[in-house]
């Protein structure tokens, strides 16, 4: 074989700390190499027509590229070797840089090891053949897993350009955290003004299939064909006879049940429909606060029903849709501040959450819009803010900004100002953070407009004084200790991954953060992907958000599913198992060890069992290769032989 | 019997000697055998650690070293100072970039020793449950304040023991001789420490809120564990009365003290005799009273 070995430089990136010419003086000295050379950026366009001159001028058959991580740029060489004419797959990268130089100093060590792994990518190549995609066909419906406002956004975009839609959430209504607002910053537009008319679109699009109080139970297949099986979970009430009437919610006798949406500020019936405007507008029984199904006499809203809806006997059911692709919008939960002991670590009842006080707040929250202390049902006065609750605090795990609490507690106190002029509001900060459209000005308009008084530092402590809470703080600017009697404390409490991230991520096989927000496939240039094709991100489970960004990356990630829905097939990896037939001895270890179902028996003349590998539905994680007692199975690309190429290389 | 060395530092010594005589007898009440660390030396306290942070481990880390050669590997003191400068004693042998000079001062390693607070090892190993079966004259009736101090439970990646700022296992073992512990707001507030020496106009503006407080949530005395909280709270409060204006007449007792009397030790082996401010009201016996308002009521 006649193998071109292409160094590059990355500017100062990979040259600062590694002797690029030298690797590729050095690397003319390997096994079937012809042309080695070095570039200061090989993935620009003078650099890669250079790969492309060299394999017409010195008849290269395989082509290695040192330089950075090929998770960006080997699908640019890939597409250059094959302009030039050659398969896509006679094509090698050596990291040199996320591996090498970005890690170590020393130049002469580096530069060692960028000839290592040169040297083992050639290795490599010399046993790589041609491989060839097949196409398969693409199924033109989205998946939506997550009925916030991303999700919705997605939804609405991909409905409206003719896709049928699936939608998953795991509550009972949809509208996410932006339900539960009152109104938003920076413009103090009412939440459920906005968002209603959305949550009506979705539940009367035909294109748009909603599955409420449902949960994704497993994902199988590829980009393309993802076939899923979803949960229904039993709500003790058939929903297709429900007409949300609520006679159920007014007669049922058990009214101590959790009040979820409303953040445990209120009580609930155990037959429920969370909120006026809930899309779907169904009750559902909340079982563990249900009489009848905790084996007492009861059954009034069976009783009552017009239309015979409950059903005490209702099980969870699988359903399975078959999708194309699949686009996240999990969103995110609240620090759950109890953890601070120095806030009382809810101890103190009117010591509450800003999302409890968004429902004090809100016309249709516990206390009517009225603005009213939890213990006593009292009117506050003074009320305190404390900011970064469970943000940029690494002592309790949260490192980072939430990005969120700064706006929204400018928010609230304006709002406190709107409904009780006579109110005083202190807001304890670290800093304030304000960049986007408009909201600076906003912040602003709190501190000048409204008199917010700002104060610059942490609090220690808060602690009852009779019927009043203390805060006890610094102030930084003025250097002393400072003490606020307070009716009422909101605490800012921060952004964190939603409960179950993980377990999604590992049904959908896309990767998270150590926080568990999802992670997308560059920071940068592909924020709304996935590294799991056909996966796409929207919203706060990629990490902190507010509502435009959210709505943002909902239509982003649309529109990424719009374009791939625009080809009717797809071309197929060809990195997948393939069994050596001659060799196979029909154990059947490899199917049973596939997790993706991916192996099955095949028959040849004389009733003679061989493996066989359904090339769609492959992953090519390679477990089959590894177990396969013969070896007859092997993973192309990454065969024994390729890996044991690199191997004595390495240990050559 | 579980072994335990004993590291009771100098306060123990000197004002203190009340906390160290119930410490043994209520750990004697609870079979825990408290191995005396052979001429231990003074863990350095502040100056040591101010004026060398090396020197302040060195001699922690020493009395570490005799522990372990006496074949302990828990050692435990009642003193929060001396527990946090035993446990910065601990971590600098095991931090790697300062355990060579530690070695050479010390002469030994003290890999896998463990430092508790007395509280700690009150609230684990013995624990209330065990207390509560053991108390012989229950304090029902009495409202006690727990008052931990700035040190006990911080900082909180060196005391690795309860919550540093909402502890509760005072409040747990004070409830375990059946009295009442209020929540009490400032339980991990400064007493004002060391500033009964210079400037003692401190220890009367911080140590009298902390009075004020527990007057205020109707304690009848404030239990400790640090002998300097003691000393401020209870040897200082006349000066804090003068300073403040107030007439605070709160016992402080140890909670070693108040174990011990629940668990019917007689005061003066206890030491109750060497508080300042009188705990006579703690000898009151409010069980039977209870138990009388209960039956008239029943």
């Amino acid at each position: 074989m006649r193998i071109g070995v292409f160094v590059c430089s990355c500017g100062t990136n990979i040259a600062g700390t590694v002797d690029t010419k030298r690797v590729a003086s050095e690397a003319l000295s390997f096994a079937d190499v012809v042309y080695a050379t070095n570039y200061m950026y090989t993935c620009s366009e003078p650099g890669q027509q250079e790969i492309q001159k060299a394999i017409t001028e010195h008849g290269l058959q395989g082509v290695v590229v040192a330089a950075c991580s090929p998770r960006m740029h080997e699908p640019t060489f890939r597409r250059a070797v094959e302009k030039a004419g050659l398969n896509r797959y006679m094509f090698e990268m050596a990291n040199i840089r996320e591996h090498v130089s970005w890690i170590g100093t020393d130049k002469e060590a580096n530069t060692r090891k960028a000839l290592d792994l040169v040297r083992m990518a050639v290795a490599k190549l010399r046993f790589n053949a041609p491989l060839f995609s097949s196409k398969a066909p693409v199924n033109k419906r989205l998946l939506v897993i997550g009925g916030g406002v991303a999700g919705i956004q997605a939804a609405l975009d991909c409905a409206e350009g003719g896709m049928d839609v699936v939608m998953v959430e795991r509550k009972q209504y949809i509208g996410g955290k932006m339900a539960k607002l009152d109104k938003t910053f920076p413009t103090i537009d009412c939440s459920s003004c906005i968002l209603g008319p959305k949550m009506v679109d979705v539940s009367q699009n035909e294109k748009i299939t909603l599955y409420a109080a449902s949960q994704i139970e497993s994902i199988n297949g590829y980009i393309g064909n993802f076939t899923v099986d979803i949960r229904k979970k039993a709500t003790y009430v058939n929903w297709d006879a429900c007409t949300g009437c609520g006679a159920c919610v007014e007669k049922c006798p058990s009214k101590k049940a959790e009040d979820y949406f409303n953040e445990g500020l209120g009580q609930a019936r155990a037959i429920n429909i969370p909120f006026p405007q809930a899309i779907p507008k169904k009750a559902a029984i909340d079982a563990q606060f249900c009489r009848q199904l905790n084996g007492k006499k009861c059954g009034v809203c069976a009783k009552i029903c017009p239309v015979k809806a409950i059903d005490f006997e209702m099980k969870d059911t699988i359903v399975t849709e078959k999708v194309g692709a699949i686009i996240v919008a999990t969103g995110y939960d609240l620090f759950d501040y109890s953890v601070y002991g120095e806030y009382g670590g809810g101890r103190y009842p009117d010591v509450i959450s800003g999302i409890q006080y968004e429902r004090i707040l809100s016309a249709s929250g516990p206390f009517g819009g009225h603005i009213r202390r939890p213990s006593d049902g009292r009117e506050p006065k003074d009320i305190v803010f404390i900011s970064c609750v469970g943000s940029r605090d690494a002592s309790v795990g949260r490192p980072y900004c939430s990005g969120i609490c700064c706006m929204y507690i400018a928010k609230q106190a304006i709002l406190t100002k709107d409904h009780m002029p006579e109110s005083n509001s202190y807001v304890f900060y670290m800093d304030i953070r304000s960049p986007g459209k408009n909201y600076d000005e906003f912040v602003r308009r709190a501190q000048e407009e409204y008199g917010v008084q700002y104060i610059r530092g942490r609090v220690g402590k808060i602690y009852q004084r009779g019927d009043r809470m203390v805060v006890q703080g610094a102030d930084t600017l003025l250097g002393v200790q400072v003490e606020v009697e307070a009716d009422l404390v909101v605490l800012a409490t921060g952004v964190e991954s939603s409960s179950g991230a993980g377990e999604l991520a590992e049904k959908l096989r896309i990767s998270y953060d150590q926080y568990g927000f999802y992670m997308e496939s560059h920071p940068k240039l592909r924020p709304v992907e996935t590294n799991t094709a056909g996966v796409y991100l929207a919203g706060a489970c990629q990490g902190p958000k507010d509502i435009p960004s959210s709505v943002a990356q909902g239509s982003a990630a649309a529109s990424k599913v719009q374009s791939l829905f625009a080809h009717d097939t797809i071309e197929t990896n060809p990195q997948v198992a393939l069994v050596n037939e001659r060799n196979c001895i029909a154990c059947g270890k490899c199917i049973q060890v596939c997790p993706f179902g991916a192996i099955q028996w095949k028959e040849l003349r004389g009733g003679i069992k061989k493996a066989e590998v359904l090339q769609t539905v492959c992953q090519g994680c390679g477990v089959c290769n590894a177990t396969c007692p013969p070896k007859a199975i092997q993973l192309q690309h990454a065969t024994d032989n390729q890996i044991l190429a690199e191997v004595n290389e390495l240990c050559a | 019997m579980k072994r335990v060395a004993y590291y009771k530092g100098c306060s123990l010594e000197g004002l203190a000697t009340e906390y160290d005589r119930s410490t043994r007898l209520v750990c004697e009440a609870f079979g825990i055998e408290l191995v005396e660390i052979h001429d231990w030396n003074c863990c350095g306290s502040s100056p040591a650690h101010s004026y060398d942070p090396l020197l302040s481990s060195a001699l922690a880390g020493r009395n570490l070293a005799i522990a372990a050669d006496q074949g302990c590997d828990v050692v435990m003191t009642p003193c929060p100072g001396c527990l946090k400068s035993l446990k910065g004693a601990q971590e600098t042998c095991e931090d790697p970039s300062k355990r060579k000079a530690f070695v050479d001062l010390v002469g030994r390693d003290v890999d896998g020793m463990k430092t508790i607070s007395l509280l700690q090892l009150l609230y684990e190993e013995v624990g209330p449950e065990a207390i509560k079966k053991a108390v012989k004259r229950p304090l029902s009736g009495h409202v006690l304040i727990p008052y931990y101090g700035c040190l006990l439970t911080r900082p909180a990646d060196r005391a690795k023991f309860d919550d540093p700022e909402n502890p509760i296992s005072l409040d747990r073992l004070i409830e375990a001789t059946g009295a009442t512990a209020p929540d009490f707001p400032f339980k991990t507030e400064c007493c004002g420490a060391t500033y009964g020496v210079t400037r003692n106009e401190f220890v009367g503006r911080l140590s009298g809120r902390i009075l004020d407080m527990a007057s205020q949530l109707g304690g009848e005395a404030i239990v400790v564990a640090c002998p300097l909280c003691q000393q401020n709270l209870d040897m200082r409060q006349d000066q804090i009365n003068k300073f403040a204006k107030r007439d605070f007449h709160l016992p402080v007792p140890y909670i070693s003290q108040v174990i011990g009397l629940s668990l019917g030790i007689s005061p003066k082996k206890l030491g109750l005799d060497k508080l300042c401010v009188s705990p006579d009201v703690l000898l009151e016996d409010r069980a039977g009273d209870e138990k009388r308002v209960q039956e008239q009521a029943g």
